[in-house]
């Protein structure tokens, strides 16, 4: 059988104020349902190790985790390759109750940002407070990217990470391209 | 003559001397001029002309409020017209050139105008040109777009880039004088988070040009130290170059960054806009100087006393030898004294006022042994390209000239107007100030926000405090109540520094000069520069019965040229309320917009142009399309290929092929774009119950059922086939338009009015690629992949399965949109290329061909089924199309129903859908109307019929087409005619809308 392939297939750009990168496939799993019920935090727990999100909130744990996505609904983030299983073990717990689990690992492309000038370079595509303080590790932020819906985290102080539809890819590619070319620093922030 | 002295320019870097053309002309000027300045210094006093008469123009003001000198700047991608010389600051190899001439500058043919200006009064266009009314299109309108029009349009594709940039902030402060400085020190105090926009390259504003001190330094280091003490405020942002543009509502506002006008050749982009949430605004945008009314105030060497004064300290260029001074305050007194110790020469100060005691600015004027001539005024300026000398007069006169003075520039000060756009441009209300003569914000009345307060300050000038010591209390007391209200507190040891104060006489209103000046003067006495807009015409729009300003502004054009009136405004509304025996507060003003100041367009579009101008979704196919021929359609931001061309095909041909092939053998479509909406939930089948027309909580999990959507109102809003996946889970297929919009509609159905049904809904588009295999051949190639049972048992029409074919993982619904067997095969879009490929591979030897959209069109109108969009417009019900086998009657409601039962849409003469097929076999003009007998009360042909689908059946070998008619189906067999748009009338047979296998038997195979 064929491996899966990212729509943009590990397509890099280093020439700019920040380098991008476009990830091979990530697993993902949309979760709809009462986040505070013990037959999701139990299993999610499980897969990822870490606990229910706050609020606006991701957690990390390397490859897996949890993002907080609006009051209903979360974003799973795994290995590709365990998404079944994931999603098997999910429903498993959610059993008779009321929640959904879908998988949307390959609706999506993922793309690293990173270097010195992260936060100018989401804050020129996507109306957030990307400041230090208002937006650090441990937040995530659905908005947009220009015209797509597009949502955004930051890994550490100098690399973010961002998810799109798959079929935009190449357009937020392009989008970040333009943000990033030389010469476009904003030095808005202090640190 | 204007030249560059030997003192003065504390701007300038004289050391770095900077080459510049100006129409052609090599000129020299130093780093940190302006354009103005620099052509100020090369004695270029002439620089452009006028719009309506073409009068030779010269420069009046320095900064942004500049009425005439707008040039062509640039060449090729980075020409751009209509830049102000005033606000462009020079660089090495900058080009410019004067608009609105011909043939030069020097000697321009349109001036005859001038001489023609009686015949050329308000409301002139309007009323010369309205009769004989087809000559305004053929003759009028050519030869004044011929004769009008500022700069040049650009002709290439602009070279540079824009971007938006998003920023947030407690506190943002709109302008870096002395005020908007101390404002953001304050701010910045509390804690606040404080962005301070300046739209200049220097801090400080004017301050350092009028002079002063603060707590005993001079103004200059009291600037310095502020922007010192900001700069490593880790709360402060402070910006350059960054003009305050908009104010908008929840303290949204725009700034305008420059980031290359000066550096052309930099990297990056060419403007940022700033799209600034601020907690609270204030305004310290200062105060624009008024020209005074006076007869050829417009000839070039009149300008603003300030602006005078800013070139000399500022760029150290003397606009020239001798200059008058005319004033009603005390302000042009330090234009007369600059001048004066810089060594040159002011034959007199006209101050029209008469005061009984001298204020000190008055008496260092007099102490310099300048004539200072109090009650005196301009009866009129004499000179053409460049003022000769000044007749003077007694301002309480009629104009008599009492003596004339030689002069090459006159310095005009009429008062200042407090910049009171900004704050203006969310609904602050103003106050007319009697003592300054001007509007001023009015502080009870704010722009509010969503809790009811104000979020807009106005502080310093821009709130009509003039002296430098008002100016920082105010900013400063200004900052703290803004703070205060935002929650923040000042520390005890924050005080609004101290400045000299220096007492000035009071103004005298002075709106016509002189006084009584005669219809000969008004004649010549300029209002607007730019539009040519005279005290004598808007005297004319007064007695014509225009009492409205706003009337009055747009019948005369007064302050709608680019500078958007800030030096004409307040003087064409004292003159109009002075015409109409009015109060100028009861005359109120037009109202203020924004931009304050032009913004490139490239700035609002942003990053969006060329490749990102619009998103382009991409099915996970696309590229394979793309080198296989395709023919690109888009499809709401989609592009799907129309057609797959061969070489030395036509289009027609390629879909002519596909079709035959698909029917005769095998086609693949990538139908990936299908909306797919997983539905989940206890409540799922009775939420579907109520999207569909039809029962879906019906449907048994593995069949599928074609279902039809309508919105509230009954209209048809889309289609597709809903899957029962299990007992709690549906999978609803939507049209490629309609995917975003149905999950939308579902989300909010749910949210809003359905919050108690258990359903939870999950758009997964994009997780599938989708790929019909198409035709007789179909089966067959699936069994060759192997892997599932694809036979008429295992997998019957309208049923789905799971399974694996060929190792992939799949889905495969047996759904059939051409009338062919056919099924749908989902994978995950990462497999998509893969499996395609396979596809391709298997079906090698059974006639595989891809096939585009207008194939698939084609296929489906020779089945009679219905496009959304092409057969409906949002004005369709499904009884409309004959869908009524769709509409459950068992279902007690479902969104449309009621409205369906409305009068009209019951009415039996709805047009109603039906084949159509051309009597001579050619095919229908899309969209084209059948008409019936009679005319309608517009005296148009009565309609009774339209085209919705038509195409070239190769199947059939003739033209089919679907319409919607008046009784249609009940007038089988009738001919209809279609009056085309090429002159011919298609005559064309009313038949059954389903052209091919109505009994449905090749697509049950």
């Amino acid at each position: 059988m064929s491996e899966p392939i990212s729509a943009l297939n590990g397509a890099a750009y280093k020439d700019g104020i920040v380098e991008i990168t476009a990830l091979d496939p990530v697993g993902m799993i949309t979760l709809r349902g009462d986040l505070g019920a013990g037959y999701l935090k139990k299993p999610l727990k499980k897969i990822t190790g870490v606990d229910m999100p706050e609020v606006r909130g991701i957690k990390l744990n390397q490859d897996q985790g949890i993002a907080w996505m609006s009051p209903d609904e979360l974003l799973v983030i795994c290995p590709h390759a365990d998404v079944a299983t994931h999603l098997e073990t999910l429903n498993n717990a959610i059993g008779s109750n009321h929640a959904m689990s879908v998988n949307v690992s390959d609706a999506r492309a993922v793309f690293r940002l990173r270097g010195k000038h992260i936060r100018e370079v989401l804050a020129k595509l996507a109306p957030v407070d990307t400041s230090p303080g208002a937006f650090e590790p441990g937040t995530i932020r659905r908005s947009r990217l220009a015209q797509v819906p597009a949502a955004f985290w930051m890994v550490d102080a100098e690399t973010a990470q961002l998810v799109c539809f798959r079929s935009v890819a190449q357009y937020v590619f392009d989008l970040l391209k333009t943000a990033a070319q030389p010469g476009s620093e904003v030095n808005h922030y202090r640190r | 003559m204007s030249t560059r002295i030997a003192t003065g320019g504390r701007l300038l870097n004289k050391s770095k001397a900077v080459s510049f053309s100006f129409n052609g002309k090599q000129l020299r000027g130093y780093q940190g001029d302006t354009l103005a300045s620099a052509l100020l210094a090369n004695d270029q006093m002439l620089v452009g002309r006028s719009f309506k008469y073409h009068r030779p123009r010269g420069i009046v003001a320095a900064g942004p409020e500049e009425p005439n000198a707008l040039m062509n700047l640039g060449r090729g991608g980075q020409f751009e017209p209509n830049q102000r010389a005033t606000t462009t600051e020079l660089f090495d190899g900058l080009e410019a050139a004067s608009q609105n001439h011909w043939p030069s500058l020097e000697f321009d043919v349109g001036a005859i105008n001038t001489h023609l200006s009686r015949f050329l009064p308000a409301g002139f266009y309007y009323k010369m040109f309205i009769h004989p009314r087809p000559f305004w299109k053929h003759v009028y309108e050519p030869i004044i777009r011929h004769s009008a029009g500022l700069g040049k349009a650009p002709k290439d594709r602009d070279d540079d880039t824009y971007e938006h940039f998003h920023a947030f902030c407690d506190v943002l402060v709109i302008g870096g004088g002395v005020a908007g400085l101390e404002a953001a020190r304050t701010a910045a105090l509390s804690g606040a988070k404080v962005i301070l926009l300046e739209q200049t390259a220097h801090w400080g504003g004017r301050a350092p040009v009028d002079g002063g001190s603060v707590e005993g330094k001079s103004i200059t280091d009291h600037v310095d130290t502020l922007v010192a003490e900001l700069a490593v405020m880790d709360n402060v942002q402070m910006r350059r170059r960054t003009m305050g543009a908009g104010v908008y509502d929840h303290g949204y506002v725009l700034g305008y960054e420059s980031l290359k006008d000066h550096a052309p050749k930099t990297k990056g982009p060419r403007h940022r806009l700033w799209r600034i949430r601020a907690g609270h605004i204030i305004t310290a945008t200062g105060a624009i100087e008024r020209p005074l009314s006076f007869a050829g105030n417009d000839i070039p060497g009149v300008m603003l006393a300030a602006a005078v004064r800013d070139y000399l300290v500022n760029f150290g260029v003397s606009v020239g030898d001798r200059t008058v001074v005319v004033t009603n305050n005390d302000d042009a007194y330090r234009t007369a004294i600059a001048l004066v110790e810089a060594g040159l020469t002011v034959p007199a100060i006209l101050d029209a006022r008469v005061l009984p005691v001298d204020s000190p600015l008055m008496a260092r004027a007099k102490e310099l042994g300048i004539r200072v001539m109090m009650g005196h005024a301009i009866a009129s300026v004499k000179g053409g390209k460049r003022v000769t000398s000044v007749a003077v007069c007694s301002q309480a006169g009629e104009g008599a000239a009492l003596e004339t003075i030689e002069c090459d520039a006159v310095a005009m000060s009429g008062g200042w107007s407090p910049v009171v756009h900004l704050w203006s441009h969310c609904g602050g209300k103003l106050v007319w100030d009697s003592a300054l003569a001007s509007f001023r914000p009015d502080v009870d009345n704010a722009p509010t926000g969503a809790d009811g307060h104000g979020f807009v300050t106005a502080a310093g000038a821009a709130a009509g405090f003039f002296g430098l010591d008002d100016i920082l209390h105010d900013a400063h007391a200004a900052a703290d109540g803004v703070v205060t209200t935002l929650g923040f507190k000042l520390p005890a040891s924050a005080t609004s520094p101290n400045a000299a104060r220096q007492e000035e006489s009071p103004l005298a209103p002075v709106w016509m000069m002189p006084q009584g000046a005669n219809a000969k003067l008004r004649e010549k006495t300029w209002l607007d520069y730019q539009n040519d807009v005279k005290v004598s015409d808007v005297r004319l729009a007064a007695q014509e019965g225009f009492v409205s300003v706003e009337h009055t502004k747009r019948y005369t054009t007064l302050g709608m040229a680019t500078d958007q009136g800030k030096l004409s405004n307040i003087n064409g509304l004292a003159t109009l309320a002075g015409a109409l025996d009015a109060d100028i507060p009861t005359v109120g003003t037009t109202t203020f917009r924004p931009p304050y100041h032009p913004i490139s367009l490239g700035a609002i579009g942003g990053e969006a142009r060329g490749d990102v101008f619009q998103p382009l979704r991409r099915t996970p196919l696309h590229d394979w399309h793309d080198v296989n021929g395709a023919e690109w359609e888009p499809v709401g931001q989609w592009r799907r290929p129309y057609a797959y061309k061969r070489s030395g095909e036509s289009t027609h041909d390629a879909v002519m092929r596909e079709v035959a092939n698909t029917r005769d053998k095998m086609g693949l479509l990538d139908a990936s774009t299908l909306g797919k909406i997983i539905v989940k939930g206890p409540d799922a089948g009775k939420f579907l119950d109520m999207l569909y027309t039809k029962m879906m909580s019906s449907l048994k999990p593995g069949k599928c059922r074609y279902g039809l959507m309508c919105s509230e109102n009954g209209f048809l809003i889309d289609d597709g086939v809903v899957a029962r996946i299990d007992d709690d889970t549906f999978l609803c297929h939507t049209t490629t338009g309609g995917a975003d919009r149905i999950h939308q509609h579902m989300e909010e159905w749910l949210q809003t009015e359905w919050w108690d049904f258990k359903v939870y809904v999950a758009n997964v588009t994009e997780q599938y690629a989708q790929i019909a295999v198409v035709g007789p051949n179909a089966r067959k190639c699936l069994e060759k992949l192997g892997g599932m049972d694809v036979s008429k048992d295992a997998l019957g029409f309208m049923e789905w399965v799971d399974g694996e074919l060929g190792g992939f993982k799949c889905r495969i619904y047996r759904i059939s949109f051409s009338g062919e067997l056919s099924y749908e095969i989902a994978v995950d879009a990462g497999l998509g290329q893969a499996f395609w490929d396979a596809l391709m591979v298997a079906g090698n030897d059974l006639g595989v061909m891809p096939y585009g959209t207008e194939c698939l069109h084609i296929l489906r109108a020779e089945k009679g089924f219905i496009m959304i969009g092409d057969e409906t417009d949002g004005t369709v019900i499904p009884q409309d199309l004959g869908l009524n086998w769709a509409i459950s009657k068992k279902k007690e409601d479902y969104l449309g129903k009621r409205a369906q039962e409305r009068s009209h849409m019951v009415d039996p003469t709805r047009w109603k859908l039906v084949g159509l097929e051309t009597t001579d076999g050619s095919v229908l003009p899309d969209g084209a109307y059948a008409v019936g007998e009679g005319k309608n009360e517009n005296d148009q042909r009565n309609m009774i019929g339209r085209v919705t689908s038509t195409y070239h059946s190769p199947t059939l070998g003739k033209g089919i087409a679907m319409g919607l008619v008046l009784h249609g189906p009940d007038r089988m067999g009738e001919v209809l005619d279609f009056p085309g748009t090429d002159g011919k009338t298609y005559s064309a047979k009313i038949v059954d809308p389903v052209f091919y296998d109505k009994e449905g038997e090749k697509q049950n195979v």
